[in-house]
């Protein structure tokens, strides 16, 4: 079974999607999981936009606003016991309401506290991460590649991090 | 997206990328792939649905732990109902300002014609 990875899009942003050239990375890093899930500490990072509200900046929407063809490349880290309430999203390329109403649909914090407290992971590292996913026109994520990826995956390993859930939007 | 899986993958921590697109993922590579057709936004599952989001989930730790080469691709069979109703509503209420120019720019070359 082949799902359509293009199924939800209008027909000329399809046909866009499908005939991009792309090149594929090679070699792939690749980092076999060692451990039982059960003892596996993970991070979570989505792409939604998130932010925890009056304690940090939305991404820069204002900026996009002006250049239609730039994306704020920045990243907000979100705690492990952020409530609901703290959520917020500054995302222009999707509907946020039902992420502003559960946030487990991009970025499942409360989910991974269930299964940790239930054993079927180790544990929910202290810090997750959100970046928004609009990366210019033409995409362009020498950003999150050279300077914002390195800096999570160094605070992820400082934490101890096994292994990470990432949930594109 | 594919690159931040990269470089958290190269400093080795295994990683599991879910996506509505993946078809995309795969042809540029991304270490693990779980693919499945809900709508933009709305990655593990309907808001609320706890039972729904967890099922995702456990597909996704499954594939992080069985995988065995980099591109490991799995499609889940889920199904989104209303599709109709779905494909206008992943939309934000009005356009991103590059689609609104892109739209716009679309608009006048036909005009132009």
């Amino acid at each position: 079974m082949a799902i359509d990875s293009y199924k939800w899009l209008p027909g000329s942003f399809a046909n866009y999607y499908r005939g991009l050239p792309l090149q594929k990375a090679e070699p792939l890093p690749w980092t076999p999981l060692v451990k039982p899930l059960e003892e596996c500490c993970f991070s979570l990072v989505t792409t939604a936009g998130l932010y925890v509200k009056d304690k940090q900046p939305p991404f820069d929407l204002d900026g996009e606003r002006q250049n239609p063809f730039w994306g704020d490349p920045t990243y907000r880290t979100i705690p492990r016991d952020v409530k609901q309430g703290e959520i917020g999203v500054a995302h222009f390329h999707i509907n946020t309401a039902d992420l502003e109403a559960d946030v487990n649909i991009v970025l499942p914090v409360h989910r991974f506290l269930e299964l940790e407290a239930a054993g079927e992971i180790g544990s929910l590292a202290p810090s997750h991460y959100s970046v928004m996913g609009y990366q210019a026109y033409p995409p362009n994520t020498d950003e999150w590649e050279n300077h914002y990826g390195p800096e999570m995956a160094a605070r992820m390993k400082e934490e101890g991090v096994d292994a990470v859930l990432l949930t594109p939007v | 997206m594919p690159v931040l899986a990269r470089v958290i993958e190269a400093v080795g921590i295994s990683t599991v990328t879910v996506t509505m697109m993946p078809d995309l993922a795969e042809r540029v590579g991304v270490p693990r792939i779980i693919g499945l057709e809900f709508p933009f936004g709305h990655t593990l599952g309907h808001a609320g649905d706890r039972e729904e989001q967890t099922k995702v989930i456990r597909d996704a730790l499954r594939v992080l732990r069985d995988a065995r080469q980099p591109n490991a691709v799995e499609h889940l069979p889920y199904e989104w109902p209303d599709f109709e109703r779905w494909k206008r509503e992943w939309h934000p209420s009005e356009p991103a300002p590059i689609i609104a120019f892109l739209i716009e720019q679309r608009r006048r070359a036909r005009a132009a014609e």
